[in-house]
Order: C-alpha cells, then structure tokens, then sequence
C-alpha cells in the first residue's frame, strides 16, 4: 500500500508559489528523502504532509486518507520534527513530554524511557531554557516518536547534533515510512528509497534513490 | 474534556514559572486606581462613578491577559504541536478561556480591596454576595471574547493592537450591564437594591459568545 501519493501537488503564500506539480508515490515502510536549496519548498512539503498547511492544488494521500478531508484521520499517526522544536522554553523536558503524551495518548510511561534512550534523563527536570540545543533536539525527538507514529516528517533531523548525539537518535528515527528533507546529498542518497529533489518548488527529480546520484543532488544548488 | 484540563494545567504551570500576565494585570490596575485616585481629587467614589471606575479598570487590565493568552503558543511551536495531535481543537478554546477566567480572579482578589482602600467610600459589606455575582458572569464574558480575540490577534503580525480593537467593542455590554450591576452595591447609602435584570443579560451574554466561540474557535486555528 501506498503511504504517500501527491498528484500534481502545489502551494502559494500569496502571489509566491512554493511548490508547484509535484507528484510522486511512496510505499509503506520506504524513505522518501527532499533535496533541495533554502526556499525549494521543501518545510513547506513536509507542513502540508502533516496536515498543517492546505494543499492550494493537486491531490494528497498520506496513509491513505485524502488531505485536507481526511485530516483528522492522519493527525496522530504522523510524527512531526521540523527546524523549531515544538517545545515550551520554561517547562522541563519531563513536563513537556508528559504534556504532549496526554495530548496524544501515549503511554506516560515512554517518557522515561525515551528520555533514558537519549540519554537525557539526568537533566529532564530542567527547564529546556537552560539546555544546549543539541540536548533541547534531543528532546524534540521524543516529542516527535511518543506516540510512534506511522509516518516520520523530519525536517534536517540531525541539524543540531554532534555526531555522537546524531548515532544515538538514529535508532529511534529509523523506523516506518519516514520523509526527510536533507542537504547532504551522501548520507541523504544512502538512506534514501526515494529522491525528491526541489527547486524554485518545482520537482527537477522525483525518482528511486538508485536511478540518482550525488552529482544529480549537486546540480540543485548550483 | 482530558485535553482541556492537560493544556490548562501546562497554561497555569507556564504563568506560575514565568509570572508574565497576572502581576502585570495586577500592577496595572492598582496603578490605575492609585492614578483615578490623585486625578479624580476626591475623598471616594461612590454609585454609578465608582463602578465605572471599577469595571474600566478591570477592562483594561484584561486585556494585558488577553495580549499574553496565545504567546507561548506561537512563540514556541505550542500551535503546531496541538494542531498535530488526534484531538477536539475546541479544546484549547475551553482551557484558554479558563485560564483567563482564573487569572481574572487572581487579579480581583488584589484588585477589589485595593480599589474599597484606594477609592471606595463605604465597602460593598453586605451586598459582597451579589457582587460576586456580577464579578463572576463578567470575567466569564471577558474569558470568552477575549480568549477568541486572542487567537484571532496572534496570527497577525499587530497582535497587540489587534486583541484590544477586536475585544473592547464587543465587551461593552459586559461594561454597561456590570457597570449598572454594581453601582446600587456602591452606593455610599449602604446597598441599593440589586437589579437582577443585569446579571441575567451578562449570563445572556455569555451563553451567545460561548456558543459563537465553540463555533468559530476551529476555523481560527486554520491554516
């Protein structure tokens, strides 16, 4: 079964279109991943396939319910990681995460266990203020894999990683059928099934991660 | 119902740690008292003048709530993060609006013995029962609107401005009918009789925007 079908997509903030006629399918269990330079449309993807922004044209399926009809359905069965990290400043990393586990109805009891998997529990009553950004990303992580969602959408999911932080979320954003906007063309294309590569909002590659290579990749932000 | 009570309780743990709109509504309506007080040049207010000066007051201070209701929110992904939970996004509504009402009544229980010191001649003493009333059925009213002109401000970029312009005018029946819910209870004679016309219009009041809120609430929140 598909888990993403986009026919013809596009989007607009006011007269800038961001995306324009994108189309591609998904299987279930496959990584999409995005490449593309600043402003290629790509966050702008990943807000409409997790149902926070309208698509303006074109059909979407995401777990095959149609968006934006179908939202409801999908919200919930998606876990979203994007460059802000949805998490309130002045709670503790505890606090947040049993926040949005009650919102989601997830087991409280993965807050822990999740926090301990990252290696953050000795800090998960401070506020997430005074946590570095690596740790805070970290944390952004379990709020995005609480409820284990279906679909991952993972915006640069390892942006403010050390690599040794980086290797200790592989594990946990390795899972279902994920969608990752990335700009390194190596790491992208290895974890990759397939590749979407964006520019100006317009697919210039849509196509198996085998069939692409990094120059192809390259070529977008030239 | 569960939502509601998890998104209040993150709201009150949130203003309990960064203290940022009850003592600025506090300060800001014992500083207007202290103000009405030195500007007015009398002894104490008393009837009609007295509740103007209350309710005004109370209107005002408001609206430094109203301003702060959704920042976090926007601020810090909070929207994002609700609009992507499988949850009822009415809601948010229902813990904003209570959240409001709450910090309301913290700033009365500062703000209603400030104003009988400061300005009051007599105290309300006996009618302290109806007056809670009318206190009650208004920071109700002012919830509600306010919470609903809160959510409509913050998606724009004058946020401040946009809360008071979009909620001041429709709070005037809030004003007038607590206004003249109250001014018989501050009458320097002791207690006039209370006029049960005006609480049952501010109960009215609250029904409709209530209503109108849970319908709109949802399309607010929209992308």
């Amino acid at each position: 079964m598909s888990a993403l079908e986009l026919r013809g997509l596009g989007r607009a903030y006011g007269e800038r279109v961001a995306l324009r006629e994108v189309s591609l399918t998904l299987e279930e269990g496959r990584t999409l991943v995005v490449f593309g330079p600043n402003g290629a449309g790509k966050s702008t993807l990943l807000r409409i396939l997790g149902t926070l922004l309208r698509p303006h044209a074109g059909e979407v399926r995401v777990l095959g319910d149609e968006l934006p009809g179908d939202a409801w359905r999908v919200r919930g069965r998606v876990g979203f990681l994007g460059h802000d990290p949805l998490l309130y400043r002045d709670l503790s990393a505890r606090e947040n995460l049993r926040y949005f586990a009650r919102l989601y109805g997830a087991r409280e009891t993965r807050v822990d266990a999740l926090l301990g998997e990252l290696d953050v529990l000795g800090r998960a009553d401070e506020p997430l203020r005074t946590l570095s950004r690596g740790t805070v990303q970290r944390i952004a992580v379990c709020r995005a894999v609480l409820h284990e969602p279906d679909l991952l959408l993972l915006d640069e999911p390892t942006a403010n990683l050390d690599p040794a932080a980086a290797e200790l979320v592989a594990p946990l954003l390795a899972r279902g059928t994920r969608v990752v906007a990335s700009h390194d063309p190596e790491r992208g294309l290895h974890d990759a099934d397939v590749v979407l590569g964006l520019r100006g909002g317009r697919a210039e590659i849509a196509a198996p991660a085998a069939q692409v290579d990094v120059a192809d990749v390259r070529r977008l932000y030239g | 119902m569960r939502t509601a009570a998890a998104v209040l309780r993150k709201d009150l743990r949130l203003e309990l740690r960064t203290r940022e709109a009850v003592p600025a509504m506090a300060l800001f309506a014992l500083t207007t008292f202290v103000i009405f007080h030195f500007g007015l040049d009398r002894r104490s207010l008393e009837g009609e003048l007295a509740a103007g000066v209350l309710w005004v007051t109370l209107l005002f201070a408001a609206m430094l709530g109203v301003n702060r209701l959704f920042v976090a929110e926007r601020e810090q992904g909070g929207f994002d993060a609700f609009l992507l939970a499988p949850v009822d996004r009415t809601a948010m509504f229902a813990a904003k609006a209570a959240g409001l009402f709450a910090y309301l009544c913290a700033v009365e229980l500062v703000a209603i013995p400030a104003f009988v010191v400061l300005l009051l001649g007599p105290g309300p003493g006996a009618a302290f029962p109806e007056l809670l009333l009318v206190l009650v059925l208004a920071n109700a009213g002012v919830a509600v609107v306010g919470t609903l002109a809160g959510a409509l401000a913050i998606q724009t970029r004058a946020r401040d401005l946009i809360a008071p312009l979009v909620a001041l005018p429709l709070l005037v029946p809030v004003v007038i009918a607590s206004a003249r819910a109250t001014a018989p209870l501050l009458a320097e004679a002791g207690a006039g009789a209370f006029p049960a016309k005006w609480p049952l219009i501010l109960a009215l009041y609250d029904v409709v925007f209530g209503l109108l809120a849970y319908a709109v609430f949802d399309y607010l929140l929209e992308d």
